[in-house]
């Protein structure tokens, strides 16, 4: 009876033993991964990120990358901050939940509420995309050029509408840029996303908008597009001047970055193997080419480099942002 | 036209045909299977189609949104889950037709009407893409907020009995859905507990208030071994339900023309066109009461109008990339990847793979009747399973399909709490569905309201900007229609009611 007891007890401590190894197993980039990996996207699905992400993700299943599928899970809700915080606080450490990243949503929500991530809790493994604001109005608008729209808001403080898709998005911080370096007042409206933004300039619900360059390329037949809240012109659209040109002073701090980060905490080799990974694998011909062909703009960074980007997107937006913040 | 019969035969190649079917099949399954709606199952195929030929990619996936619009039916009928938003309607008459011995036929009735819907609306969208893509660009913040208090005011119908009830369940919806951040300002309400930050997300809401109360129910009674009614496979029911079918011309064509103009309404979705086709079915009835109970009348106008919103939802999309429904969306991706554009190029220059495409979702709809009959008779199996086996395979499948929408067990918390409250709310009278139309509508309402009133405060003010606009004025004459009507047939069940006791008194 007594030998059994301390047989139950040897199995017990055993099989627990066992159970710990197992967990600690994919601790090790050894052999990792050798799964399915997850990864958040904190928008719906058939917004551009979702989108974008499921394309630049194809190729991990092919040996020269992971080996192995990226498994998208949406979890959208409050401009991302539903995704991001489940995945700081619930998501797994060991390598296999990822995250896309949206910069500069992510950094100007954690700057304004109280959210559980910031720039440091997050582990970047690369940059793929870069999708710059446009200043757009619609096809009738009797706005032809930036000079127009901001010679209107002058004389009518607050009556141009610009929509975008949710507030502190980028395309919010390309308007409130917009009225801090032209000493403007325009009303911005906040929508469910880039493409009911987009839908109330193409029908002139609104009476301007800054949206994504890609979605604006897509539908340049029935918008105007005035200007581009970036450092240069676009390939994609070589015509349009940047706002710098028309003499206002905005940068690129609303160029919407998109990225793959794991949560800090995660194994060291399993970061240094993304890091290494994901910029190759964002490379790709094939992805480069289906990138192209559904006008999405690529942008490849590696971890290094998005981690300096965040940190200039931080001390810029603290700046911006600590005046909405005291109004609070 | 003579452009889609010209590429009509290259959506029969043996490859795409292949594509078709077996994208149908899945399709059903997935539709089947709670928590997958069609934007989940589109969603999870778009990587797929990476790696396939456009057209073929695209047949795919129009495929498979055909067939998983239909199969959310199934479960709603057999287990009383709707698959999907779009598919509470079907479950109100769908699965007491399945208790009463008669799931066959309504899901046959549930196939036959998706084919004849789902051909009404691909007729519409070979035929009037232009003009429709134009009126679905006149639907501002003003006219989706009016179409959300339409929708709201086709609550008071969804409760057989009490119009008071399903007015309160109603209520209850809408606050269920200010709950999380708010839209405009990202402010948070009503969040108790971690768990609702997020507010609460529309599956495990749906599938809570209807799952949950459902197995509760099904354990009180489940000491009983013997069954009341015998289940075993309807032979020979086909032709005649068809018939039967196809001669309820009303219900039918009242959900095909709904189900078609809530598809070309941008951001409305399929999700209410099948409740309030319902509920307008219901008020054109003679019977009206009969509704609820098993009428296959209501199944058919459900299913007829969310499978004709199919085809018109992708009429904003394909002209002017303006998805009508989150499906929609999702497929707007599938296209972009083989840089397939949407607007007038896509009918020019990709001429050959969008009608590719449009001719694919025709025999798709074919292809889902055929093979969704094919499953209905293997249907009996499932209402055969005893009542202790089937609580608890329905709580297993609840809770898969909640945790799948997102890898979140918050939603299985948020699931079981709500279906425990619908459990009593069940008990004194009230039901499911005006609260789940209450969290859909309530979210659409809110936001553009609040949308309205910015845009209508740096204008013409916000009473100019709600009231005047000939499609304003429209959905509001709809509107006072609707509750009109409910009150006018309330009081004249009651005067009816009140004569009825009186000559029940005199005669004795």
């Amino acid at each position: 009876m007594k030998g059994n007891k301390l047989f139950t007890r040897f199995a017990l401590v055993a099989l627990a033993v066992t159970m710990l190894l197992a967990c600690s197993v994919p601790a090790m980039a050894e052999g990792y991964p050798d799964k399915p990996v997850s990864m958040i996207v904190t928008y719906s699905p058939g917004g551009a990120t979702d989108f974008q992400a499921r394309l630049v993700t194809m190729m991990a299943g092919d040996d020269k990358y992971l080996g192995q599928p990226i498994v998208i899970i949406n979890k959208p809700g409050a401009g991302g901050q539903v995704g991001w915080n489940w995945f700081v606080q619930k998501g797994s450490k060991d390598g296999y939940t990822l995250a896309t990243y949206n910069v500069p949503h992510f950094i100007a929500q954690s700057i304004v509420y109280p959210t559980k991530y910031d720039i440091n809790t997050f582990e970047p493994v690369g940059n793929w995309g870069a999708d710059p604001a446009v200043l757009i109005v619609p096809k009738d608008s009797p706005f032809n050029n930036v000079k127009d729209l901001v010679a209107y808001a002058k004389q009518n403080p607050g009556k141009i509408t610009v929509s975008g898709a949710g507030m502190y998005v980028g395309h919010h911080i390309a308007a409130l840029q917009l009225m801090k370096a032209a000493g403007i007042k325009l009303t911005y409206i906040p929508e469910k996303g880039g493409v009911p933004a987009m839908q109330s300039v193409i029908s002139g619900k609104v009476k301007a908008g800054f949206n994504n360059l890609s979605d604006a390329f897509r539908n340049q037949d029935r918008l105007k597009i005035l200007a581009i809240a970036d450092l240069e012109r676009h390939e994609f659209l070589p015509k349009v001047p940047t706002l710098k040109e028309e003499g206002i002073d905005v940068d690129n701090s609303s160029v919407n970055y998109r990225g793959v980060v794991l949560p800090k905490g995660a194994p060291p080799a399993v970061i240094a193997k993304l890091a290494e990974v994901f910029p190759k694998m964002f490379n790709d011909k094939k992805v480069k080419a289906k990138m192209k062909a559904s006008g999405s703009p690529e942008k490849v960074m590696t971890r290094d480099q998005v981690i300096k980007m965040f940190k200039e997107r931080q001390v810029y937006l603290e700046g911006l942002l600590a005046e909405l913040k005291k109004k609070k | 036209m003579v452009d889609f019969l010209t590429y009509f035969p290259q959506a029969l190649t043996p490859i795409n045909l292949l594509v078709l079917v077996l994208g149908v099949i899945g399709g059903l399954f997935l539709g089947a299977t709670p928590g997958l709606s069609p934007t989940m199952a589109v969603a999870l195929l778009v990587p797929f189609t990476f790696h396939m030929e456009p057209a073929t990619g695209l047949v795919l996936l129009g495929a498979v949104y055909t067939a998983t619009v239909a199969g959310g039916a199934i479960s709603a009928i057999l287990i009383n889950i709707p698959g999907a938003p779009a598919n509470i309607a079907t479950l109100l008459d769908g699965h007491p037709m399945a208790k009463q011995g008669q799931a066959q036929k309504a899901l046959y009735y549930c196939f036959i009407s998706s084919l004849v819907g789902g051909l009404f609306g691909m007729v519409i969208m070979i035929f009037f893409t232009p003009p429709l893509a134009e009126i679905s660009m006149e639907f501002g913040p003003s006219e989706m907020f009016w179409i959300a208090v339409f929708g709201i005011s086709v609550m008071a119908g969804l409760t057989s009995g009490s119009v008071l009830k399903g007015l309160i369940g109603g209520m209850f919806g809408l606050l269920i859905s200010v709950i999380g951040f708010s839209p405009m300002l990202a402010t948070p309400r009503f969040v108790f507990h971690d768990v609702l930050t997020g507010g609460v997300a529309i599956v495990p809401a749906l599938i809570g208030l209807f799952a949950i109360p459902q197995v509760f129910s099904l354990m009180e009674t489940s000491h009983k071994l013997t069954n009341d009614v015998e289940f075993k496979p309807q032979k020979g029911i086909l032709l005649k339900t068809i018939k039967e079918n196809l001669s309820h011309v009303k219900a039918l064509s009242i959900g095909s023309v709904v189900g078609s103009i809530i598809g070309v309404i941008p951001g409305a979705g399929g999700q209410v066109a099948g409740l309030i086709a319902y509920d307008q079915v219901r008020k054109f009835s003679k019977n009206p009461q009969s509704f609820g109970t098993g009428n296959p009348e209501g199944v058919a106008a459900a299913e007829s109008a969310n499978n004709a919103m199919v085809g018109p939802s992708l009429i904003p999309l394909l002209t002017l990339s303006v998805p009508g429904s989150p499906t929609a969306a999702v497929l707007l991706g599938g296209l972009l990847i083989h840089g397939l554009f949407p607007g007038p190029d896509l009918f020019r220059s990709h001429a050959d793979v969008t009608y590719t495409f449009i001719a694919s979702l025709v025999l798709a709809q074919f292809a889902m009747c055929i093979f969704g009959i094919l499953m209905a008779r293997y249907s009996h199996s499932v209402m055969k399973v005893p009542d202790l086996e089937m609580a608890a395979a329905v709580t297993v499948l609840a809770v898969f399909g909640t945790y799948s929408v997102q890898n979140s067990f918050d939603d299985v918390i948020v699931m079981f709490s709500l279906g425990t409250l619908m459990y009593i709310g069940r008990k004194v009278g009230f039901s499911a569905a005006p609260v789940v139309l209450g969290i859909i509508l309530g979210a659409i309402a809110e936001d553009n309201f609040l949308k309205g009133k910015l845009i209508a405060d740096t204008d013409v003010g916000v009473l100019h900007y709600f009231f005047t606009g000939s499609l304003n004025l429209i959905i509001i004459a709809l509107c006072a229609a609707s509750v009109g009507y409910s009150v006018f047939s309330e009081a004249r069940q009651y005067k009816k009611a009140k004569a009825r006791a009186r000559a029940k008194e005199a005669g004795s």
